[in-house]
């Protein structure tokens, strides 16, 4: 650990106020959005203490505000507030998850491509490529489609969390794959790879201990910039209705729901889940641009 | 006089563990139409002096003390604008990547025409012909046809002499060439070399040639300076430093040289390594490797003094040190 | 005896065309880049052949065929009298060869530490049982190449070019190897550091009855270490000899050229002529004599016949103008 804060990392991330800034923020969401059943001043899905009276409360501060509702209510008495952090908490585990998988992915076919070549990774590549022509979130969406017609109504309700994850991962597996293709095809001619294979290592062995760990940095640094991604694209399911069933409702969701009543004045049902979105995935987002930077050695 | 001076030469690199002193007090000069060549192993500082000559030392490296004189005028402290007319008028620079200096979107012609348009006062039409005659000075068979091709189109040996021609066609009156020939096969260099020499001694020309190859020094300069730790450990004409250096480390260093003529079975070699700029030792940055190491030399740091034919920075040649004695 | 290492009419050749749609377009055909094109030697056990030449020579790519790091294109490698193919399937067989790197940067792993990458031959060949004398293993290997046994809890990064070079003689040493190929041990080294390097290889070589295939582009580095000498030119051997014979009675106008070219130290001050010209693009390499065009002694058979090896002396010469002593020295 001591050997971490003394690390040019740490150095250079002390360096810069706005990465400081952004990991403090990405921190208390993070913690805001796990903890939130300790947190949260109200629980919005605890429907014995919904009160319709207390719906379209506006925020504490103005005039009809009440204190106890911080942000206000929606239209079913739920404190905003409240029911951001509880969203929060959806969209974050659909974030991670969707990264995990699609780093998984991306890395392991992007090994394979990198260090076998050929065949393989003409193949992969080709398959990466034509992904690539296509929006992310058309991806997300056609698997969504596909899965929701596949299956009936009540499996789908039941899985619906692990289908977008699904989604969202496949759909950004081609940027993890053509990085570390791309850095697996530097390390490959590298002497101390042929050493291993001096040796007779098999491909597996040296692909998994010897390419693996130095191909990491870049990946860490697409991973935490999916991240954001990841977090939108589930916002943007959500918000068209097909992500996350409304009994688990992500920012997305309160955002689409809010948005029903934007017009009619009630602002602030969709601004602050809308707001918290924007923090979350701009904090996480600046993060990651500066590991890029620190970790790229041409920019010392 | 002197075309080119160094005064105690500092450069120091800011780093947040501390500053470290890359050059110390380095100092010599040039004169017009000589060849000092400069050795030492990776790391002595050899190139960085080149950098600082011409202004181009990497950030944040800075020079931190002493001065810079052409002519003896003052450059080290110009502003950027005025180094650059400088650099490429009357200092020309070659480095080991040809690559690294040549434009690969515009002819070679048009370089070399380009840059005389800027330095010379001549036409376009007088500088494209003094670019052929460049080109086929450094040895570029068609001349004449190949001045429109682009750089790619030449092989590596080839475009290491457009970029010679490049460095010498504003007729500076000095150059400064950092390894030119260590990317190049031997029986290139030797035509390179043989190049450089030719030119040297038909335009007067002087150079400084940065490279860690003491054979090519020893066909090519005429004084040589040994660095070391970013010190000049010794410096003197090439014949003395080749066959009778007075520093340990010259000696040293000489002495690892595998010979051409002969297999010995053992070759002399220096123990450990050079320390980093970081670990620099206290007294002579030599003195943990020296074989003829006393106690003074863990103390007190040598300056160049005279040691036979040359200078060298060595306490063995203290003018009436009790503690030494001189070969 | 028995060889260490035969080769035989050794050919490797590289596709390096474009890919398809553009050749299609450009319509040109497959481009043969002929690294190697026909080499023949034998190392006898316990002694060092060298092969020198300048870039592109094909000295590099043979070192990596001689280990299987590339298999031929045609002709064979045999270790110890065994096709190097069925060699390198047996565990055993393969320990006994191993490989030191040019670049001391990029030849060690920078995320492992140094005693890891040292025990790994000892791992993947099951040579020494238990952590604990694994550790003593490397402990006594770091000591043998002239470094600290606590040296191996540090990482490459801590350690200069020279050390590093130690560190990969010591992990090339771990497996109790009979044969080691050497692609330009030293010369990404300081000439100091690189007489370090040299005294320490022979050193190992006398002590361990070690066979060295070096690699090379230095010519006094060569003399110090061979006992006999290949120089290479565009994929073929122009001239094998003893070092010796090699080094005083040059024969290939290509040796020479390359003797005349190096820097004189001893500054006599006789002028050199350099040889001119450049190494031609292996892809489309001269007709007949690959080294015609720069050659002093070039007649019509010369453009029209490639040289066959024949004996000249204790040498083996590929040279039309050797055979038919137009070569006055």
């Amino acid at each position: 650990m001591r050997a971490f804060f003394d690390s040019d990392l740490w150095w250079s991330f002390t360096r810069s106020p706005v990465t400081v800034i952004s990991a403090v923020t990405a921190i208390v969401c993070i913690a805001g959005a796990v903890f939130a059943p300790w947190l949260a001043p109200h629980n919005p899905f605890d429907l014995a203490s919904l009160q319709l009276l207390d719906a379209f409360k506006p925020p504490a501060w103005s005039a009809q505000g009440d204190p106890t509702y911080l942000l206000g209510t929606d239209d079913q008495g739920r404190d905003v507030l409240s029911a951001i952090m509880y969203g929060a908490r959806v969209s974050l585990l659909v974030g991670f998850a969707a990264v995990a998988f699609s780093t998984l992915l991306g890395v392991t076919l992007g090994l394979l491509a990198g260090y076998l070549g050929g065949k393989v990774d003409a193949l992969l590549m080709r398959i990466a490529d034509i992904q690539l022509t296509f929006p992310g979130i058309l991806v997300a969406l056609l698997v969504d489609g596909i899965v929701r017609a596949a299956l009936p109504r009540d499996v789908h309700d039941q899985i619906a969390v692990f289908v977008v994850i699904f989604a969202i991962g496949i759909s950004n597996w081609p940027q993890f794959a053509r990085t570390v293709r791309g850095s697996t095809l530097v390390e490959r001619n590298k002497e101390y790879v042929q050493a291993a294979r001096v040796i007779g290592l098999s491909p597996a062995r040296i692909m998994v201990s010897h390419v693996l760990p130095n191909v990491m940095s870049p990946v860490l640094v697409i991973a935490t910039l999916s991240l954001g991604f990841a977090i939108l694209a589930e916002a943007t399911l959500s918000f068209l209705g097909v992500g996350v069933p409304p009994t688990q409702p992500s920012l997305g969701t309160l955002i689409r729901i809010g948005n029903d009543f934007l017009f009619s004045g009630e602002w602030w049902i969709t601004i602050f889940p809308g707001v918290a979105l924007i923090v979350m995935v701009l904090s996480v987002n600046l993060l990651g641009d500066w590991l890029r930077d620190a970790l790229n050695p041409k920019l010392r | 006089m002197s075309l080119l001076q160094v005064r105690n030469l500092r450069v120091e690199f800011p780093t947040r563990r501390g500053t470290l002193v890359a050059l110390d007090d380095v100092s010599f000069d040039i004169a017009p139409g000589e060849v000092l060549g400069v050795v030492g192993e990776s790391g002595a500082g050899k190139s960085m002096t080149g950098a600082a000559i011409i202004g181009l030392l990497e950030p944040p490296g800075r020079i931190a003390g002493g001065e810079i004189l052409l002519e003896g005028r003052r450059i080290d402290n110009l502003p950027y604008e005025r180094m650059r007319r400088i650099r490429g008028r009357e200092i020309g620079a070659i480095f080991q990547d040809p690559l690294t200096t040549l434009n690969p979107l515009y002819t070679v012609g048009r370089q070399l025409v380009e840059t005389m348009l800027t330095h010379l006062p001549i036409g376009p039409a007088e500088a494209r012909e003094r670019a052929i005659g460049w080109l086929e000075m450094v040895g570029i068979p068609a001349a004449r046809e190949r001045i429109d091709s682009y750089p790619h189109e030449f092989s590596g040996g080839m475009r290491q002499r457009v970029v010679i021609a490049l460095a010498l066609c504003a007729e500076p009156k000095l150059i400064v060439a950092d390894e030119p020939t260590t990317a190049l096969d031997v029986s290139i260099q030797a035509q390179v070399i043989a190049l450089l020499k030719r030119l040297a001694r038909e335009k007067g020309t002087a150079m400084m040639l940065v490279t860690h190859d003491m054979g090519v020094i020893a066909e090519t300069a005429d004084r040589v300076a040994v660095m070391y730790a970013g010190r000049i450990a010794e410096i003197g004409p090439v014949r003395e430093v080749v066959k009778r250096a007075n520093h340990p480390y010259s000696q040293g260093l000489m002495a690892s040289i595998p010979p051409l003529d002969r297999r010995v079975e053992r070759l002399a070699q220096i123990e450990g390594a050079m320390p980093r700029l970081s670990a620099i030792p206290k007294g002579c940055a030599y003195n943990p490797r020296c074989p003829r190491v006393f106690d003074r030399c863990r103390r007190e740091r040598p300056d160049l003094m005279p040691a036979g034919a040359t200078l060298a920075a060595c306490w063995l040649y203290a003018p009436a040190s009790g503690e030494g004695h001189a070969p | 005896m028995r060889p260490m290492i035969e080769t035989q009419d050794l050919v490797r050749h590289f596709d390096v065309s474009r890919p398809l749609i553009q050749r299609l377009l450009a319509r040109e055909g497959r481009r043969t880049l002929r690294a190697v094109d026909g080499v023949s030697f034998d190392i006898p056990k316990g002694s060092t052949l060298s092969l020198v030449g300048e870039s592109g020579c094909g000295k590099s790519t043979v070192a990596r065929l001689v280990v299987g790091l590339y298999a031929p294109t045609r002709g064979r490698v045999l270790f110890d009298g065994q096709d190097l193919g069925t060699a390198r399937a047996d565990r055993r067989q393969r320990s006994r060869m191993q490989m030191i790197f040019q670049d001391p940067y990029a030849s060690l792993n920078p995320r492992w530490r140094v005693e890891d990458i040292i025990a790994e031959p000892i791992r993947a060949f099951g040579l020494v049982e238990g952590r604990a004398a694994q550790r003593e293993r490397v402990g006594a290997l770091l000591t043998q190449v002239g470094l600290s046994a606590l040296d191996g809890r540090k990482y490459p990064h801590e350690f200069s070019g020279g050390q590093r070079q130690r560190i990969s003689i010591a992990r090339a040493l771990s497996s109790n190897p009979e044969f080691l190929v050497c692609d330009e041990p030293t010369s990404a080294l300081d000439v100091s550091v690189q007489a370090q390097i040299l005294n320490l290889m022979k050193e190992l070589q006398a002590r361990l009855g070690l066979t060295y295939l070096f690699i090379s582009h230095n010519l006094a580095v060569v003399r110090q270490v061979s006992d006999r000498v290949g120089v290479m030119y565009l994929g073929r051997l122009v001239e094998l000899a003893p070092a010796e014979t090699l080094f005083t009675t040059p024969r290939h106008p290509y040796t020479r050229a390359l003797m005349e070219a190096i820097p004189d130290l001893e500054m006599t001050g006789r002028t050199r002529i350099p040889v001119g010209g450049e190494v031609p693009s292996p892809i489309s390499p001269p007709s007949g004599c690959a080294f015609h065009p720069r050659c002093p002694l070039a007649n019509a058979r010369c453009r029209a016949e490639a040289p066959a090896m024949r004996p000249a002396g204790e040498a083996q010469v590929a040279c039309h103008a050797v055979e038919e002593g137009r070569s006055a020295a």
